[in-house]
């Protein structure tokens, strides 16, 4: 039976109408409208309805949204935000620098699977200032891409890697 | 009962303005339900100016083409060419979401064609609508119209700089009301400032923000979620999955789950969608699906044994005589396996049908195709359907998006209110249109110089068909057999049109498609890459004979200039340093190779060049770096272009390496992405595009013509690495191994 459960996503709290073991994905999709995390395989094989718990990439096909309670959850639509409190920037970009690169390098074709690997490319970026290109491959080797853009991810990641460093000074 | 809203007409988009979705309109869309019920409206007529294109007050454009955004770009080099044409800036123009009552019919979005026919029609328009409004100007200026200069829309008199009016001053909101007359004069190749440039893609922002509203994001007041249920995994085509019982009962659990049934067409929809997902894993369904597939390992056998129609495709010359006179022949069997869409996101679609109209939203590649399919689904008159595009994830070809839609309508049409429709992962990979097995026989010989002597090519494929799987199950009745002008044919562009060869015959073996086969459709480069494969390994085979190196001796024998000039691109970006290819003699564990191949799809000319790496003992290939250089004529923004190359690129890989369809006698076993792996980012091989910018020649296709060399080239890269050839793709480990130790 759904009853009223309380989840922080994006820093905002908001009560919701679920089943416990509804998945999370559903919960954020449907009931909060959002449009980041988004489905792929219901089966955590592919990154596409990846958020970030706590700032670690999880999958929210398979996260019951029991899980979450009393944790913070961040989507593609508060990366920009959670950037700003990392790096203790007053006002928060209009977007991440690893979206910012993105679009530098022109990297999507579909663009279906870049919830996914900006979630994960922004996780691999806060905790590894200037990754290897062996780390990237390794850190995103559970994102999928259909069309064939991983090189360009890639180049984005390092891209980001340096726009990072710029804003550090 | 609600009312299908259906019936969004070109009137009420010039009127409102505002319903006009560009591509850079921000936040999720909501319904049109302001709009009052209507009539269907029609769908724009080519022959008219104002289906083409809108001017507003402001001073933009809006551009109505009938071809859809794939991910492919053509949204962007669609605009390109009608910005180009109208003097106007790229940030004046935008794209009307694709509508069946909305944009005109420039039919599918397929082979990658969009540029290259539909290009010059919208061409043809912008010029049209320029002209129109030069006229205006010049009647307004009392000035003659070669004398007027446009600058971002603004036109201006010569020698008379005070004088300006903006296309918006002159019919902003306002409808031309001309007939196309073909005969508006179009700019010089010469005079182009944004086709041939690098203009950055109008989607990107919004699919990197989170904005773009892909077809998964679109909700309406009302619906309900559906899913379908099937077996899990098609069996034999033809032979559908009958229904021998339901049990209703249990899914009595799930509160306000509903069964929706129509022949043998199986749905459950619910209010929640996680309800509507467990009730459809849950519904017990008893099937009667025979075990009429091939057994393991027992495809290729039994295509070769069927009775297949077969036809000449190509006959010059006398090939049983050319091969008597060459010095060398060469003759080899190759295979190629059922590969899946598979695209990134499963289908999905909504439906809202009512008594006497439908609207249905969905990723087709083709809206007025299934416009018709729904209509006879639905019992409707086609003009009663409108079907409204959103983009889904790529899908290289026909997924099963068309077969989403109809289920949606089918559960739509039962129950009385919208449903959204998205299939499960194993939905989409299980019952997919699968790009059709090949088997091939080549024969080929070449003289002591080096002189390809003749080419003989059979080709077994059972090619495909254009029904859609609801439909198919809703309406039941007999399949139709699978067949395509172009799906029975081997590819003689590739087998026949690259070498200068004096004979040559090419045979096509129509294999049955309903005695036992999965279902087919076309994948990206449909066919091209078994046929590479072959073909670029028959004539590396043949270089090698002779002891000549695969460049040069290809080289040798191509005498369009085109042809050459792609090789030679590749090769230079390469680095290839001519040499014989044998595999240099090593002891060591893991060797390394570097191939060749050229390929097309229909037209435009492709050729790859791979660097691998092969381990002899875990039989595991590392593709290193692809180079692939592309001539599709006049190239209108190279940036699009190159990223397509590399898309085919990797794709190319994953097919060349990985990926294969599974399945036992009665069903298909390839359901995730464990059972149906694909290349993933750890192994994904450096890439370099090369873009053969051609001015004065046609724009053609870019989406499609690498894959096949791409394929052929890592092949070829293998036998340099171990001096053993492959004649079956994927080529796995379990492959390679056994190549290794024969």
């Amino acid at each position: 039976m759904p009853e009223e459960l309380n989840i922080r996503v994006n820093e905002r709290l908001s009560a919701v109408a679920a089943d416990r073991d509804t998945p999370l994905l559903y919960v954020l999709t449907n009931e909060l409208g959002l449009q980041g995390p988004r489905f792929g395989c219901g089966l955590a094989q592919c990154g596409s309805c990846s958020v970030l718990l706590d700032g670690v990439e999880i999958r929210s096909c398979i996260t019951p949204i029991a899980a979450v309670e009393g944790k913070s959850v961040t989507t593609l639509e508060g990366l920009p935000a959670l950037y700003a409190r990392q790096r203790g920037l007053a006002n928060p970009p209009a977007l991440h620098p690893l979206q910012r690169a993105m679009i530098d390098e022109q990297a999507p074709q579909c663009g279906y699977c870049y919830n996914g690997m900006i979630i994960k490319g922004s996780e691999l970026l806060a905790s590894n200032a200037r990754p290897s290109e062996r780390e990237i491959r390794d850190a995103m080797n559970g994102h999928l891409c259909r069309c064939g853009s991983y090189p360009r991810i890639m180049k984005a990641i390092q891209l980001a890697s340096r726009i990072m460093a710029e804003e550090r000074r | 009962m609600t009312t299908a809203r259906f019936g969004l007409s070109r009137r009420d988009l010039l009127k409102g303005g505002a319903l006009i979705v560009g591509f850079n309109v921000a936040g999720p869309l909501t319904f049109p339900n302001s709009l009052a019920p209507q009539a269907a409206a029609a769908t724009p007529d080519p022959e008219l100016l104002d289906s083409w294109i809108a001017v507003r007050a402001d001073n933009t454009a809006t551009v109505f083409m009938g071809k859809v955004e794939l991910g492919q770009g053509t949204t962007t080099g669609m605009l390109q060419i009608a910005a180009e044409e109208l003097d106007l800036a790229m940030s004046q123009v935008s794209a009307a979401r694709v509508d069946t009552n909305v944009t005109p019919n420039q039919g599918p979005a397929v082979a990658s064609l969009s540029i290259m026919d539909n290009g010059p029609q919208l061409r043809a328009a912008a010029a049209e609508a320029r002209q129109a409004l030069l006229r205006l100007a010049a009647d307004k200026f009392g000035a003659p119209v070669d004398r007027l200069k446009v600058r971002d829309g603004v036109v201006t008199v010569e020698g008379d700089p005070g004088r300006a009016v903006s296309y918006g001053e002159l019919v902003g909101n306002r409808q031309f009301n001309l007939k196309m007359t073909g005969k508006a004069p179009q700019k010089p190749v010469a005079e182009y400032r944004l086709v041939t440039t690098r203009v950055a893609r109008v989607d990107i922002p919004d699919k990197v923000s989170g904005k773009y509203v892909y077809m998964q994001h679109v909700r309406v007041p009302g619906m309900l979620h559906g899913r379908i249920v099937r077996p899990r995994g098609q069996g034999a085509y033809g032979d559908g999955a009958r229904v021998a019982g339901i049990d209703a009962g249990s899914i009595a659990d799930i509160a306000g789950a509903r069964v929706v049934r129509k022949g043998d067409f199986v749905g459950v929809v619910a209010e929640r969608e996680w309800d509507a997902v467990r009730a459809a894993e849950k519904l017990k369904v008893t099937w009667d699906v025979p075990p009429r597939l091939p057994a393991p390992g027992k495809l290729f056998e039994a295509m070769r044994a069927s009775r297949t129609a077969d036809s000449v495709v190509v006959e010059t010359g006398d090939v049983r005589a050319g091969l008597a006179q060459s010095a060398h022949v060469t003759a080899a069997t190759y295979y190629g396996p059922y590969q899946s869409h598979a695209p990134f996101a499963p289908s999905c679609a909504l439906a809202d049908v009512g008594a006497d109209g439908a609207l249905v939203m969905c990723s087709t590649q083709f809206p007025h195709g299934v416009r018709n399919m729904l209509a006879q689904t639905l019992g409707l008159a086609a003009d009663q359907v409108q079907v409204r595009y959103y983009e889904g994830a790529g899908v290289f070809g026909r997924a099963c998006h068309d077969d989403c839609a109809i289920a949606a309508a089918i559960m739509s049409q039962a129950v009385g209110r919208p449903v959204r429709v998205q299939f499960m992962r194993w939905d989409e990979l299980g019952w997919d249109n699968y790009g059709p097995p090949h088997l091939a026989d080549v024969r080929a010989g070449v003289d002591a110089a080096g002189n390809i002597m003749a080419f003989e090519y059979d080709g077994w494929h059972h090619g495909w068909n254009t029904a859609e799987t609801s439909q198919e199950l809703a309406l039941g009745g007999p399949v139709q057999p699978p067949v395509s002008g172009r799906a029975r044919l081997v590819n003689k562009e590739t087998l026949s049109a690259v070498y200068a060869m004096p004979n040559v015959r090419l045979i096509n073996h129509h294999v049955p498609g309903l005695d036992g086969y999965l279902k087919g459709g076309n994948l990206r480069s449909p066919m091209d890459l078994s046929i590479s494969f072959a073909s670029e390994q028959t004539i590396d085979e043949l270089a090698h004979a002779v002891r000549m190196d695969p460049v040069s001796f290809r080289r040798r024998n191509i005498t369009d200039p085109r042809w050459r000039g792609v090789l030679d691109a590749v090769a230079q970006a390469a680095g290839w340093t001519p040499r014989f290819a044998d595999a240099a003699p090593s002891g060591a564990r893991v060797v390394t190779g570097r191939g060749v191949a050229l390929g097309t799809h229909i037209v435009s000319y492709g050729a790859a060049v791979a660097d691998i790496e092969v381990d002899r003992e875990s039989g595991e290939i590392r593709v290193v770096h692809l180079y692939g250089a592309l001539d599709a004529g006049l190239v209108v923004n190279p940036a699009l272009v190159e990223n397509q190359i590399e898309g085919m690129l990797i794709q190319a890989t994953s097919r060349a390496l990985i990926e294969e369809v599974r399945f036992t006698q009665t069903n298909v076993t390839s359901l995730d992405w464990k059972t149906y792996p694909v290349l993933r980012f750890a192994d994904h091989p450096a890439v370099t595009p090369i873009v053969v910018q051609q001015l004065n020649e046609r724009s053609t296709g870019a989406g499609e013509e690498v894959m096949g060399a791409a394929v052929g080239a890592i092949a070829n890269a293998f036998f340099n690495a171990t001096g053993a050839r492959m004649r079956e793709y994927p080529m796995t480990p379990e492959r390679v191994r056994a190549v290794l130790r024969a």
